[in-house]
């Protein structure tokens, strides 16, 4: 079942590389604020002139 | 600060969703065509392209691929724009990614009907059709990260989290389920054999559906659920903790597809509390969905698109509720190889993927064509219908996977199996078949209600195309500044996230490299003596096997049961496959195990079962394999397939290859001459030459070994 291995290598770099992902997430801030980024998608800060460009 | 305006690139978003409506209509279609062919066998009108096991793959694949493929980019490009407050990295990318992938379900719609197959359940597609698919995900996940960089906001939304962590890991799961050698343009041979075929394509089938069919479902759902309903999602720590754990624990589960096979029993368990874990985070998602929608569900009685996202997360409240409970060892005893298990799998893609689609359409497509929806009342019509379609579909399934298990575990009295004969336990739930197949016509026609409301609301508007925009430019102490000037490699530095999936892609290359041709090949070295390699005959007759898609409807695993023994044989032993480049242990049971019917049956009786099946088993739904009695054999390939399976450690003799050929027509001689006595039949010609000897000689031989051991 050698197979194991290697899954079990390729999975685990996914879920370090996820971790590390998330270490990265929590030092730079990403999880400081977590209520405006939900209120900031809503809106839409368009120009009025809603025109094709060319 | 300054005021930057930029576009909205529209048109890449406009041509990705009908893309999607095109193709889910195309995948939909084959998918009702082929749930009536359960029926009707004969409705395939005997032409190989039209017969179930050749294009139940084009439907899966299309329905996965073309149209949740299609609508995530669509909903993605839409998304991520306004989230990082730019246009897309590159129009030329966006554009290659989205020709490219067109021309890929193209080919897909081509080869899968022509039976060119590598028989890996949605992995289907050969080699070469894999490499493009790589190319053209690289593409978009390089326009992706591009637009990431160009970002104008400080914080990334957690749906594009959820983007990133579905670009990364698919491409690491195609990548590994997907190697193989070639022996021709349109051939390949898995270089995994066996169990480890099986657990490296359920590792990538179980994360297919969780990272092509759930993450970025999610990622969507994050994004247009508020909008629709103009309300913050319910709660962003919970999306935070949400999108953690269900990455962190998803990667794990896949063995549960195969509880009771010849797989480890660690392994299995490990599968399974993996599975059970992931209950939390699923339901902690679909809760986050459906509170945003507090205080609007008076919204909820007018508005169509939040109908259709209520159903949407209620079913993938129920079909991440099921799927940890099918996990669970007693649970899955009945209900794998069943019904049971495509009707979970519809609860997830009619219900979860389906609706949310639709729901995002009837939002997106008034908004970039500036106008309003042509009619509300058929879209709460195309709701409604849709609706009972999934209930008509699902509910009949269920009963008929209860059923049949039920059959198929009865004794009698005395301790004999109550229903011996397998299709007995067919016949019994063709009126469930019958239904479910109503409910897909509800469904179709539900799209179709879409596609003619869209085409009206798009009719006499116009495509705003550029849509513009203004945001202030990021200020420089950000670390998502530009770099104007400095070495080409800063901004990855500076960049961790990039960094991070890089050097990870690179580490796995070079681990895939360095351990795969070895680790798998020393493993295969048989642990039963008297497990033999095919014959060239039966290789051949394998790669037929392979090329109808036999494994859509009968398993080869033999699980311990004493159900299973009493019908089938001994139970299948994980040294018995490790020939088997790659594994056909099947996933359902429409027709019986096959891993013991070598030699179960006379040659006559195999040659006449398939050329009419009613002819052996009045009342079987499997359709005629006539052709196989027409076409001559190919024999062009099989020096190249033994020098392949060498190449992989099956232990021809050397020089074997040579006499391949010599040796596939005398055994096929062996077998027609054996046929011709058995048939007694003066009138019937027996060609040797012809496919069905190839495919007789496979069958002969499946789980046989074993025997001659006793």
């Amino acid at each position: 079942m050698g197979v194991l291995y290697i899954l079990v290598v390729i999975s685990l770099i996914l879920a370090i590389g996820f971790l590390l992902t998330f270490i990265w997430f929590i030092k730079s801030g990403q999880m400081e604020d977590d209520y405006t980024p939900s209120i900031r998608i809503l809106f839409e800060n368009n120009t009025n002139q809603k025109k094709n460009k060319l | 600060m300054s005021l930057e305006t930029f576009y909205y690139d529209n048109r890449i978003v406009r041509n990705f969703s009908f893309a999607a409506v095109f193709w889910g209509a195309i995948g939909m279609l084959v998918g009702l065509i082929i749930a009536i062919q359960l029926y009707v066998p004969d409705l395939n009108l005997d032409l190989p392209w039209l017969t179930y096991g050749r294009i139940r793959a084009l439907h899966t694949n299309a329905v996965i691929f073309a149209f949740v493929g299609n609508a995530m980019f669509a909903g993605v490009y839409y998304s991520l724009q306004r989230l990082l407050k730019t246009r897309m990295f590159s129009d030329v990318l966006s554009n290659i990614h989205f020709w490219g992938w067109q021309f890929i379900i193209v080919l897909a719609a081509i080869t899968l009907p022509l039976g060119i197959t590598s028989s890996k359940e949605y992995a289907e597609l050969e080699w070469p059709i894999d490499i493009a698919i790589t190319i053209i995900w690289v593409v978009f996940g390089w326009n992706m990260f591009g637009s990431i960089l160009k970002t104008r906001e400080k914080h990334l939304y957690v749906a594009i989290w959820f983007y990133i962590a579905t670009f990364v890991t698919v491409a690491v799961l195609h990548i590994v389920n997907n190697l193989e050698i070639p022996v021709s343009l349109f051939k390949s041979y898995s270089v995994f054999a066996g169990v480890q075929d099986a657990l490296v394509q359920w590792w990538y089938g179980h994360n297919a559906v969780a990272f092509f069919l759930t993450t970025p479902i999610l990622g969507l759902m994050y994004y247009f659920v508020p909008k629709a309903a103009n309300r913050p999602v319910y709660s962003y720590r919970l999306s935070i903790i949400h999108f953690w754990a269900l990455i962190f624990l998803y990667i794990w589960a896949g063995p549960h597809h195969l509880l009771y096979t010849s797989l480890p029993d660690w392994a299995q368990s490990l599968g399974t509390v993996f599975s059970i874990m992931l209950i939390a985070p699923s339901w902690g998602g679909m809760i986050n969905g459906l509170l945003t929608l507090r205080g609007v569900w008076d919204k909820v009685r007018e508005d169509a698109v939040l109908k259709f996202f209520v159903v949407a997360i209620t079913a993938y409240g129920m079909s991440t509720f099921e799927g940890p409970m099918l996990s669970l060892k007693n649970v899955n005893a009945i209900a794998h190889y069943t019904d049971w298990i495509p009707a979970h799998v519809h609860i997830g893609t009619l219900g979860w993927n389906g609706f949310l689609i639709f729901g995002m359409f009837y939002w997106i497509i008034p908004r970039i064509y500036q106008t309003k929806i042509y009619s509300k009342k058929l879209a709460n019509i195309h709701f409604w219908i849709g609706t009972l379609g999934i209930i008509f579909w699902a509910l009949p399934m269920y009963w008929a996977g209860f059923t049949q298990s039920l059959m198929w575990k009865e004794f009698t009295a005395d301790g004999y199996l109550a229903y011996g004969n397998f299709l007995e336990t067919v016949t019994q739930i063709i009126p469930m078949y019958i239904t479910r197949s109503f409910g897909g016509l509800l469904y179709l026609i539900g799209v179709f209600i879409m596609i003619f409301n869209m085409r009206k609301t798009v009719k006499n508007a116009d495509l705003l195309s550029n849509e513009a925009a203004e945001a202030p430019a990021l200020v420089s102490e950000d670390i998502t500044k530009s770099h104007k000037g400095e070495h080409w490699h800063r901004w990855i530095e500076r960049r961790p996230i990039q960094m991070l999936v890089f050097s990870l892609l690179a580490i796995l290359v070079g681990t895939l490299i360095e351990l795969i041709p070895t680790m798998v090949i020393k493993d295969n070295v048989p642990t039963i003596a008297s497990v033999k390699p095919y014959t060239p005959l039966e290789l051949e007759g394998r790669d037929l096997y392979i090329r109808e898609g036999c494994n859509a409807c009968h398993s080869q695993m033999i699980r311990p049961f004493r159900s299973e023994t009493e019908r089938y044989g001994e139970y299948s032993k994980a040294g018995e496959f490790v020939y088997d480049h790659p594994h056909l242990w099947g996933s359902k049971r429409t027709g019986p195990d096959l891993h013991r019917i070598g030699k179960k049956y006379t040659h006559a009786w195999h040659f006449n079962h398939m050329y009419d099946p009613t002819m052996t088993s009045p009342g079987s739904i499997m359709p005629r394999y006539q052709w196989l009695f027409k076409d001559d054999l190919d024999v062009s390939l099989t020096e190249k397939k033994i020098v392949a399976m060498q190449k992989l450690g099956v232990p021809y003799d050397k020089g074997f290859e040579k006499e391949a050929v010599q040796n596939l027509q005398l055994q096929a001689k062996e077998i027609a001459d054996e046929l011709k006595i058995q048939l007694q039949d003066p009138v019937t010609e027996i060609d040797e030459n012809k496919e069905i000897i190839a495919l007789i000689a496979y069958m002969q031989r499946l789980g046989t070994d074993i025997k001659k051991e006793k």
